[in-house]
């Protein structure tokens, strides 16, 4: 047996120590509480207790003014917890721009993860100290939910659409990934390890991964494999919406509302193509449902992407611009894409 | 009424009684008498709480060992399944309402029975009926979903008995359905002459509010399951993704229910609290009218925060801080509850017999609960420490150490009433003190070992996380003798206690009134109320604090 | 809800009055507002349905309008007319319980019940031929075109809410011929007819849902045909 008693988890990303301070604030607060309220009964018992049995104490009668504070003062210290968690939920849900891209899939009972130049992993997260890393999840079957306690951090995987979390680590080191939502028999052994590296280490890992093309090459692949370019193409013969440039844009759909094309979009209208149709266009497209698994239709989703980013014409498109990391230096991997790119 | 009022303790002759007025199985299995069903659900929850502590016991005994290697995984799974299943549908929520607001509520309101006693009756018999579905889903093969049947894992992958289990809540639903009905329509018709609502005991309004969310929110767990059973059976698809459905959706439509389910769980144990606090502090409720409005605060709040249990599903941001706002207000009438409780000590004449030491027990521990419940609906902290321990850890003070020490507080003070016997005090006040020890030494680790991130529901774990999990299960070992010993000493009084007085507390309420154990009618003559609730000396008398 | 049985003691109504209320008027209360709560826990309950119903047809409005037009429009509003001639002479047999009328309360009861199973007649005339059209959920289902899944929910959703509510029609059948049986054995009087009210009341709150069930599903595909 193990007789070690740790108290409290590693801290290693830029979140962990906001979400802990406002713990620490809650544990301040709650055992102030929690011993007035024990202090105050205990006083009470001792100092009136039945010393005769047919004593009737004193009547006493709440007041208002009393039930008024506390009321309100509880009121006030709660919206300080609610404000200062807010504040951190926002942050959490806001990626920053410039973020590694990580792609992943949950099926029970593994976490499968690609790397936007397309390395591939299983049940392990390699990544930079550093540098925020942003993950977009779906699963294959059930609800899973990656959890990672070092970094405070954890979202619901649900089948059928796009999480997106981030994280940015700050302390090299080996943490848990833990599935955190029941998913079936193996819920407990789907579990990994996030790898924080250092940024040499991290570039020498990613390096040494030899062959695998970025996935949005792959997706263009995919693209012509089931001929999606016969329909979605920039000319007039087009039956379909032109693809260039959609991604973050806003699209007027048929029955008048408008959205933004983001990831989860464009899942949908692989799989369900009629559901939000594009104004000026019939609904002729067949169904992938089953047809293209889920990386694929993430592959699918990052070509889409690709083609709606300005191209620095180098084997890095998945990489935000004015990232410092240079080119995988894997010249095989020059995406397919590239010739569906305008300049 | 004033202090000369107050019944002198003195014994009764035997007499005729509930118990007493037929002995055939049939005088008990077709009574109307809410007494009686009374009864026949505490035999029956009785059962359900020891086999779902049973389960428990076994899922505390894999967790000494980070290996999972006492149970197969796929056994773990059932037996977490099924301890939520029994003790959330069969234990908890029947609980209070259904043994001790089935047999008082008719008594403190001064009627003779419910407004419908053979639809309290039929309310058993659903209730048992849907226990044995359940229990026929346990014993062939049981269920591994988890006790909240989270779509698509119950729709399309578990391979478990999903079916039985579900019509086995969704009938048990309508017995709870129609025992909420009943306390409404029998509050707000059956009052005797002068009890007006603001003489109602707080055990009254707490019940009122309860069956609130019995009315409003069982119907929607019932449809809910209903849609997850069409979709098992019939693959008509509501929440399938293939269809462009939204598996979310039911866990929204769950948790609009769920979650109220836990002040169906909390809320009558906070009304046996506001009789016992006053009657062995002989004083009136400091603040009755916060207290009682606090109850219906709490029920309707209730309604609007299910969204709290999605803060990482990928609902809105904008969803979950509304949420997380409303869940924050909760907050506030749970707080008034306890501030006018421990208020209601002040200058009184406490009393330390058995059911108010369970009444200290409730307020420390829904204490720690409520405040450890502000940690969850803080959106910052609820993202890592949602499916963890730590919200194992948080609901099960408010649950267990909530509702189950009101629950047994109640049983002990009103067994004179209900038995016509005494507990033996010594005993019970040990055990009191064993619960409330093995309580926290079981769930007080769960919050270290959720903060540190241990999800829920894991049949092994990484190692670092033992010692603390043994501390779990060693609590949970004392915490199982604390409530091995009420069932044996009840049991034991029954016979051998000694003979309870009308009125062995010196409360005030109508139920006291009657003789122990009440006769079948509970009063001979409808009684005619003129005095305020818990109004120990005259109201004119008081002095009034704030 | 209410309970009759023969007890002794009652002002109006001799035998009608239960021994654990104090008067008629309290035990008609007490009937009619359990009542009431009751279609409360019922509206509740097609609650899920309906807001199941919303969201997805929210998310998915051409799929439901094309859905709609397989619906017959004809039977739908024959048995939309049906329905609320029911709830007529459910009222009628109400009116005539309060008043006393024996002959006039039979009338109605049975014109209700004949009512409501020619609506499940129809209903089920309608059942079948969905079922043969392909359009019941499951690995079966067939549907032309790109609105397939779409379609399967509002397929999936159309027979749970219909079924539901015919499951409803069967107990509310079978409660009017309970209420047949009593008043054929004259239990009912001016003085005692909350088992007619309370009854009555849920057959209107049966048709109500149908009278919501309608549009939603048979008629928002209209303008596509």
């Amino acid at each position: 047996m193990r007789t070690d008693l740790p108290l409290f988890p590693d801290r290693a990303s830029t979140i962990a120590s906001q979400v802990d301070a406002l713990y620490f604030y809650l544990i301040t607060v709650s055992a102030f509480f929690a011993l007035l309220i024990a202090v105050l009964l205990i006083v009470f018992a001792i100092k009136f207790r039945r010393r005769s049995e047919n004593e009737i104490p004193p009547a006493i009668e709440g007041g208002l003014a009393l039930e008024i504070a506390w009321s309100v003062i509880p009121l006030c210290i709660a919206m300080t917890f609610f404000f200062w968690g807010a504040k951190i939920y926002f942050r959490m849900n806001r990626p920053p721009d410039d973020a590694l891209q990580v792609f992943v899939v949950g099926k029970q009972w593994m976490w499968k993860l690609q790397h936007a130049d397309g390395m591939r992993e299983i049940n392990e997260l390699h990544v930079p100290v550093g540098r925020p890393v942003q993950l977009t999840m779906t699963s294959e079957d059930v609800i899973h939910s990656f959890f990672v306690p070092a970094f405070r951090m954890k979202r619901d995987v649900v089948p059928g659409r796009y999480a997106t979390v981030w994280f940015e680590a700050t302390r090299p080191g080996r943490y848990h990934i833990f599935c955190s939502q029941y998913c079936g028999t193996n819920h407990a052994k789907m579990i990994g390890w996030v790898e924080v590296l250092e940024p040499n280490a991290y570039q020498n890992w990613i390096s040494g991964g030899g062959g695998s093309e970025s996935l949005a090459s792959a997706g263009a692949k995919l693209f012509q494999q089931h001929a999606c370019n016969s329909c979605h193409r920039p000319d007039s013969l087009a039956r379909g919406p032109n693809l260039e440039g959609l991604f973050g844009r806003q699209v007027k759909l048929a029955d008048g509302r408008t959205l933004v094309a983001d990831e989860t979009y464009i899942r949908e209208s692989i799989v369900n193509p009629t559901a939000k149709m594009v104004e000026g266009f019939q609904p002729i497209m067949p169904t992938f449902q089953g047809l293209i698994s889920e990386e694929g239709i993430l592959q699918l989703v990052a070509y889409i992407k690709s083609l709606s980013k300005p191209s620095p014409g180098s084997g890095t498109e998945m990489l935000p611009p004015g990232n410092t990391m240079p080119a995988p230096n894997r010249p095989g991997t020059e995406p397919g894409s590239g010739k569906e790119r305008k300049p | 009424m004033s202090a000369e009022l107050i019944p002198r303790a003195e014994p009764s002759p035997p007499r005729a009684s509930y118990l007493n007025a037929g002995y055939g199985v049939k005088s008990w299995l077709l009574t109307r008498d809410h007494k009686r069903i009374a009864l026949l659900y505490m035999i029956s929850i009785t059962f359900f709480f020891f086999l779902g502590g049973l389960f428990a016991l076994l899922i505390r005994l894999e967790l000494l060992t980070p290996e999972g290697d006492l149970l197969q995984a796929e056994t773990y799974n059932k037996l977490f399944t099924m301890h939520g299943i029994v003790m959330v549908f069969f234990f908890l929520i029947p609980s209070i309402p259904a043994v001790l607001g089935n047999f008082f509520i008719p008594m403190m309101i001064g009627a003779k029975d419910l407004a419908f006693p053979r639809l309290n009756l039929l309310s058993w018999y659903i209730f048992v009926v849907g226990g044995l579905f359940t229990l026929w889903a346990i014993v062939h093969g049981g269920v591994d979903t988890g006790w909240t049947f989270y779509t698509p894992y119950s729709t399309a992958f578990s391979s478990s008995r999903v079916i039985p289990a579900a019509v086995g809540i969704f009938i048990t639903g309508f017995s709870s359905i129609l025992t909420g009905l009943n306390f409404i329509v029998t509050i707000h018709t059956m009052r005797a002459p002068g009890m007006t609502w603001f003489r109602l005991p707080l055990f009254v309004w707490s019940h009122y509010a309860t069956s609130m969310i019995f009315v409003l929110g069982t119907p929607v767990i019932a449809v809910t399951i209903l849609l997850v059973a069409l979709e098992r059976i019939l693959h008509l698809g509501f929440f399938d993704p293939a269809l462009g459905g939204d598996p979310v959706l039911f866990q929204h439509l769950f948790w609009f229910y769920s979650h109220p389910a836990v002040y169906i769980m909390v809320l009558p144990a906070m009304g046996v609290v506001s009789e016992i606090v006053p009657t062995f502090s002989r004083k009136r409720v400091f603040g009755y009218e916060f207290v009682a409005f606090a109850s219906i605060a709490i029920a309707v709040l209730g309604f609007l925060v299910w969204g709290h249990h999605l803060f990482v599903s990928g609902q809105s941001v904008y969803a979950g801080l509304i949420f997380s706002f409303l869940s924050f207000l909760v907050a506030i009438p749970s707080a008034v509850k306890v501030f006018n409780w421990t208020a209601t000590m002040y200058k009184g004449s406490i009393s330390y017999r058995t059911p108010m030491l369970y009444a200290f027990g409730f307020i420390g521990l829904f204490t720690i609960g409520g405040l450890t419940g502000l940690f969850v609906a803080s959106l910052g902290i609820d993202v890592h420490v949602h499916d963890t321990y730590f919200v194992i850890a948080h609901f099960h003070y408010i649950m267990v150490g909530g509702a189950i020490m009101g629950y047994l507080g109640g049983i002990h003070y009103w067994w004179p009433k209900i038995s016509g016997k005494m507990y033996p005090e010594g005993l019970a006040k040990f055990a009191a003190f064993v619960v409330f020890v093995g309580f926290n030494l079981t769930f007080f680790p769960q919050f270290i070992v959720g903060y540190l991130g241990m999800p829920r529901r894991y049949h092994a774990y990484p190692p670092e996380f033992q010692v603390l999990n043994v501390m779990s299960t060693a609590g949970a070992s004392i915490l199982g003798l604390g409530y091995v010993l009420p069932l044996a000493y009840l049991i034991w009084s029954m016979r051998y206690g000694k003979d309870a007085v009308d009125n062995p507390w010196r409360a005030t309420g109508l139920e006291w009134q009657t003789p122990s154990p009440p006769p079948t009618e509970n009063f001979p003559v409808t009684p005619v109320v003129t005095w305020e609730a818990y109004e120990y000396r005259p109201r004119e008398e008081a002095q009034v604090i704030g | 809800m209410a309970e009759p049985e023969p007890l002794p003691a009652a002002e109006h109504a001799p035998g009608r009055l239960q021994h654990h209320f104090r008067s008629m008027e309290q035990q008609r209360d007490a009937s009619s507002l359990g009542m009431w709560v009751f279609l409360v826990t019922e509206i509740l309950f097609f609650g899920g349905f309906f807001l199941t119903y919303t969201i997805y047809r929210w998310q998915f409005p051409r799929g439901f309008a094309h859905a709609s037009v397989h619906m017959d429009i004809v039977l739908g509003t024959i048995n939309t007319a049906v329905l609320i001639v029911s709830s007529l002479t459910m009222a009628m047999a109400v009116h005539s319980a309060a008043t006393g009328r024996r002959k006039p309360l039979l009338g109605f009861l049975s014109a209700t019940i004949v009512l409501g199973f020619v609506f499940l007649g129809i209903k089920a005339v309608e059942y079948t031929d969905h079922i043969r059209h392909h359009l019941l959920p499951g690995p079966g289902f067939q549907y032309p075109g790109g609105d397939g899944p779409a379609a399967q929910l509002f397929f999936s959703l159309y027979f749970g809410m219909t079924g539901l509510h015919a499951l409803h029609m069967i107990i509310g059948i079978g409660i009017v011929t309970m209420l047949l049986y009593m008043a054929y054995r004259g239990r009912f009087s001016p003085g005692y007819y909350s088992p007619v009210e309370v009854s009555g009341l849920y057959w209107h709150f049966v048709d109500i849902v149908w009278i919501f069930l309608f549009p939603l599903l048979y008629l928002i595909g209209r303008h596509l045909k």
